[in-house]
């Protein structure tokens, strides 16, 4: 069987199986969907009394989730033999871009992250390679032995360390690290000894202190230490820290109510609707509201895992399982650091931040997971 | 080959799924991590948390109590509170003052001088999270486009205030002071606790002499505020007590026709009813518009009005001190015959001149020629100097000055008026403490009409008169009428019972009253020029003081620069009978007493007896508001 032979097998419909029903014929996986819309849904409740009651804020929260929505319908009808097909120049283009930044990238907010096209339109490569990155390493790890040997796992670290370092550079320390974890998922899934897993961990424990030393700038550190210690400035450095615990603890198990949140509304959380929207989240709806969310993520993780787990080929077992823990990462450091247990870092909660890239890249993933679970071919089963 | 790597997948889909199980099972675990660290944060700790976020949002704010009113004697409204909105800064919510200050200039018109005002009040000592006023006195067009900008401006406030108001500005300026900003100085005086709330304090005048009453208490509120300060909503609310509402015996009409009669001469006047000692008009002109002082007056016109010759803001009333002149003389008709020094068949020829035994100095009588012989009666209508030289070189200065200190005179006479002088009643010992030099019996002679040493004000005068016209009655002059209505309280006017002032020989009254009735009534009376059409029987006395010594020298008034002029005075009061109204006015540098300040008398005098003419309402008074203006002006 030559792979000519599977190609056009898969791209003859008629080979397909499970295609029943409305969800089937659109490429949609109905759990996952309902999964993302209980998320989605419950962020524009939490958004709309964020916001201050904003119906402008929502609506455009609205138009973005419709937008992200079709792009995830889109990216859902692609076969990923497609996907496996383009990675390598996704990520080359996506590397070369990165580079370009560095040396015509827009400069915003005292870092350089943004590239006009001109007349077109103006984009972060570092947004593009949150996809790039595993779609390459699973495209790479895939075609070498699994579990990978030690050449194959030298070459996926330089293909993650090249992006990230130059996001790094820009300097966006937070994308980068949660690009890297992207590409470090996929390593894993791989079939990464468990022996150099831990070597990898106890490497990074003992180089911390160097890090903190000459790896760190000094806001850097300061976040880390108003982390540890946030009475320690509580109207300068460790007024988001302290605010957002005040409005979540106060909270309690139930909540002050919808809308009722008095540190959102008297403006004593900053980013209420963006970065710390958890905050407020918790602080109307209480313990049980944070466990409601909470529980729909691990739900959205654990379909995504499932999802891979199903998948037809390496490749997409491995794109699937990194796009999916990736999202995981992100809630991780966004509640962690709403609650006062990472430092501060801008990133969004995924599909409930108020914001339009980070929802769209969110839901270009999903697509792509819903493309490998639905176009499924028959020599598998 | 191929059969490799469909055996590959298979190990390569079980291997996956095993890190998929070990993932799955990170991702519950870190999970209910999380959820840890919530249930710690909203139900263990939950009570700390709720506390700070109380503590964030809710403050307690000092409410400031509604200072009292003043009204006149029929109920006129002589100082109220008014709403007046000002644009307020909290500097703690500000980060770029000057970037601030330079949004609102684009907005509302806002002076250098404001900004230096305020940052100078920013620095001052306050309470952190107090508001410090940037502007006052918004236009209805400024709030508005405060308001649109709001949302911007953050740390920026309007702010409604009760602010004081003088309707009647410049006619009451002397008598009711007016409030101002505490500042430092006041700061220290006042109980910061009572004043916690509390932005402006009586500076002057009964404004403070009265300012516990007129204060009240103040209240409390819980107020939840947000992040930039601003008050959202009051929570709970302690009232203030409002401060006491005081009447005074002023008639503003009184002070209204007392002050036209002045025609804009500098000068004073002080009624005065006898049977009370309450206070019927106190002028002082000019006067100035105390609405300007409340919230600050500008430089430019506070130094116009410290700077200007006429010194408007200098109190003539009861801070003025002046050479009595021939005033005193009925005083010392009484102290005279009373002490048995002169009797009334006592005649003295009056040359025009006196000499002291064994001296050549001459003091002279206002008359060339003088007035040939004259009895005491003569001396007080016609005003006669010699017989006062001869009399007071007769009783000697110790047994004048004990008569006049019972007058009232050398020491402050009202019981309500802040900062009144004391004059000057000399003695030898006195004379020896100050001047360093004994007593002449020259001097003597010059107390006699009321010159050299001898200094009084204007509400002196008119306490003294006031004395004469009760037969002895001393009642100490007062402003104060009620309280919220009701009589003042024991510790606010002590009913000062000073004894009366007895004579051996009550008639003796009757003779001095007599002939201050001549001086305006009689054919030769010194203030005959006023008795044109009057209807009552009056008693005054003229008198004008020396601003400067003329030793024996010819002098023609016209020749003297206005302001080397004499002082024109007259005390009077009226029915002579049974009176009503005593009065003193003091005209400066208005010439002789009889044709300066006489009419003057009549008028007030005139009004009080035959009433107020029909226009006067009792609430208000044409003319006379109209020429306060507004405080924004």
């Amino acid at each position: 069987m030559s792979k000519e032979f599977v190609r056009q097998m898969a791209l003859d419909p008629d080979h397909f199986e499970r295609r029943q029903g409305l969800m089937g014929r659109m490429h949609l996986d109905p759990w996952l969907l309902l999964l993302l819309l209980g998320v989605m849904g419950f962020g524009l409740v939490v958004l709309f009394s964020a916001s201050e009651n904003s119906a402008a804020t929502v609506e455009a929260q609205l138009i973005r989730m419709g937008v992200a929505f079709v792009v995830m319908l889109f990216f859902a009808q692609i076969d990923p033999l497609l996907y496996r097909r383009w990675s390598p120049l996704l990520y080359l283009a996506g590397t070369l871009a990165l580079v370009a930044v560095m040396f015509f990238g827009v400069e915003s907010g005292g870092a350089q992250r943004w590239l006009n096209i001109p007349g077109v339109t103006r984009f972060q490569p570092s947004e593009l390679m949150k996809i790039g990155v595993p779609l390459m390493t699973a495209w790479y790890l895939s075609k070498q032995h699994i579990p990978p040997r030690t050449m194959a796992i030298l070459g996926t670290v330089v293909l993650i360390a090249v992006p990230s370092a130059l996001i790094a550079n820009q300097p966006d320390l937070g994308t980068a690290l949660l690009v890297a974890a992207s590409g470090l998922f996929v390593l894993f899934l791989a079939g990464l000894s468990w022996k150099l897993i831990t070597a990898m961990v106890m490497l990074a424990g003992l180089s911390a202190p160097a890090v903190w030393l000459y790896g760190m700038r000094d806001y850097q550190k300061e976040r880390i230490l108003t982390l540890l210690n946030p009475g320690s400035d509580p109207l300068g450095a460790g007024w988001n820290i302290t605010q957002s615990k005040t409005a979540i603890g106060s909270g309690g198990m139930h909540g002050k109510g919808w809308g009722e949140s008095t540190q959102a509304s008297l403006d004593f959380l900053p980013e209420s609707h963006t970065d710390f929207i958890v905050a407020v989240l918790a602080e109307e709806f209480g313990f049980i509201g944070v466990t409601i969310l909470l529980t729909l993520y691990a739900l959205i993780v654990i379909r995504g895992l499932f999802i891979a787990s199903a998948a037809q080929s390496s490749f997409s077992r491995l794109l699937a399982g990194g796009i999916t823990l990736t999202f995981f990462i992100y809630v991780l450091v966004n509640v962690s650091m709403v609650s006062g247990l990472a430092p501060v870092v801008g990133v969004p909660l995924p599909l409930v931040s108020f914001g339009g890239t980070s929802i769209v890249t969110l839901m270009v993933g999903f697509g792509i997971l819903m493309a490998i679970h639905t176009h499924r071919r028959m020599l598998e089963s | 080959m191929h059969w490799g790597t469909l055996r590959d997948t298979v190990q390569e889909k079980q291997l996956f799924q095993g890190r998929a199980f070990v993932a799955t099972l990170g991702v519950v675990v870190i999970t209910l991590l999380l959820l840890g660290r919530f249930y710690y944060l909203q139900v263990i700790a939950h009570e700390t948390y709720t506390t700070m976020s109380d503590r964030n949002r809710v403050q307690v704010q000092p409410v400031s109590p509604t200072r009292g009113l003043i009204y006149d004697r029929n109920g006129v409204l002589l100082a109220e509170n008014r709403p007046v909105f000002s644009l307020t800064i909290l500097p703690e919510r500000v980060d770029d003052m000057k970037a601030l200050l330079e949004d609102i200039q684009k907005i509302v018109d806002v002076r250098e001088e404001d900004i230096e005002n305020f940052r100078r009040r920013v620095k001052e000592r306050r309470r952190p999270f107090k508001a410090v006023a940037l502007r006052y006195h918004l236009t209805e067009a400024e709030i508005a486009r405060l308001a649109v900008n709001r949302h911007r401006l953050p740390g920026v406030e309007t702010d409604a205030r009760l602010v004081r108001y003088y309707p009647y500005g410049k006619l009451t300026s002397h008598v009711l002071g007016y409030v101002g900003r505490i500042n430092q100085q006041d700061m220290q005086r006042l109980d910061p606790v009572r004043y916690a709330g509390t932005h402006y304090t009586g500076k002057t005048g009964l404004e403070r002499v009265y300012e516990d009453e007129l204060h009240g208490n103040v209240g409390y509120q819980n107020v939840e505020t947000n992040a930039r300060g601003r008050v959202m909503r009051v929570l709970q609310r302690e009232d203030p007590e409002p401060g006491r509402d005081l009447a005074i015996n002023l008639d503003i009409r009184l002070q209204h026709i007392a002050k036209q009669a002045m025609d804009g001469r500098r000068g004073a006047i002080v009624a005065i009813n006898p049977k009370t000692g309450g206070i019927l008009a106190q002028v002082s002109t000019p006067g100035f518009n105390t609405n300007k002082f409340v919230t600050g007056i500008d430089h430019e016109s506070y130094a116009r009005l410290r700077d200007s010759k006429d010194t408007p803001l200098f109190n003539r009333a009861t801070r003025g001190q002046y050479p009595p002149g021939s005033t005193v003389k009925p005083f010392l008709a009484i102290a005279g015959l009373d002490s048995d020094t002169v009797t009334r068949s006592r005649v003295v020829h009056d040359p025009g001149y006196y000499q002291l035994p064994n001296s050549s100095q001459v003091f002279r009588n206002w008359k060339r020629g003088g007035h040939g012989d004259t009895t005491l009666s003569d001396a007080i209508s016609l005003s006669s100097d010699t017989y006062f030289y001869d009399m007071a070189h007769e009783m000697g200065v110790t047994l004048m000055a004990d008569y006049l200190g019972r007058f009232g005179f050398g020491a402050p006479a009202a019981l309500d008026v802040r900062n009144e002088r004391a004059g000057i009643l000399p003695t030898p010992e006195w004379k020896r403490r100050v001047q360093g030099e004994v007593w002449y019996p020259g001097d003597s002679v010059n107390m006699g009409i009321g010159q050299g040493y001898f200094l009084a004000t204007p509400m002196q005068l008119a306490a003294a008169t006031s004395v004469l016209a009760s037969r002895g009655d001393r009642l100490a002059p007062r402003h104060l009428r009620s309280v919220n209505g009701e009589l003042p309280a024991h510790h606010l006017l002590p009913d000062l019972v000073r004894p009366p002032l007895e004579l051996d020989r009550e008639s003796d009254w009757d003779y001095v009253i007599d002939a201050m009735v001549d001086v305006v009534h009689s054919s030769e009376g010194t203030a005959r020029g006023i008795n044109r059409g009057l209807e009552y029987k009056m008693a005054g006395k003229t008198g004008t003081s020396q601003v400067f010594s003329l030793d024996g020298g010819e002098y023609e008034e016209d020749e003297l620069k206005e302001r080397m002029k004499d002082h024109g005075l007259f005390i009077a009061f009226a029915p002579a009978e049974d009176p009503e109204i005593a009065v003193s006015v003091l005209v400066e540098n208005g010439g002789s007493g009889s044709s300066s300040a006489a009419p003057v008398a009549r008028q007030v005098v005139d009004a009080w007896i035959n009433g107020f003419p029909e226009v006067m309402t009792k609430q208000a008074i044409p003319g006379a508001m109209q020429e306060s203006e507004l405080p924004d002006e």
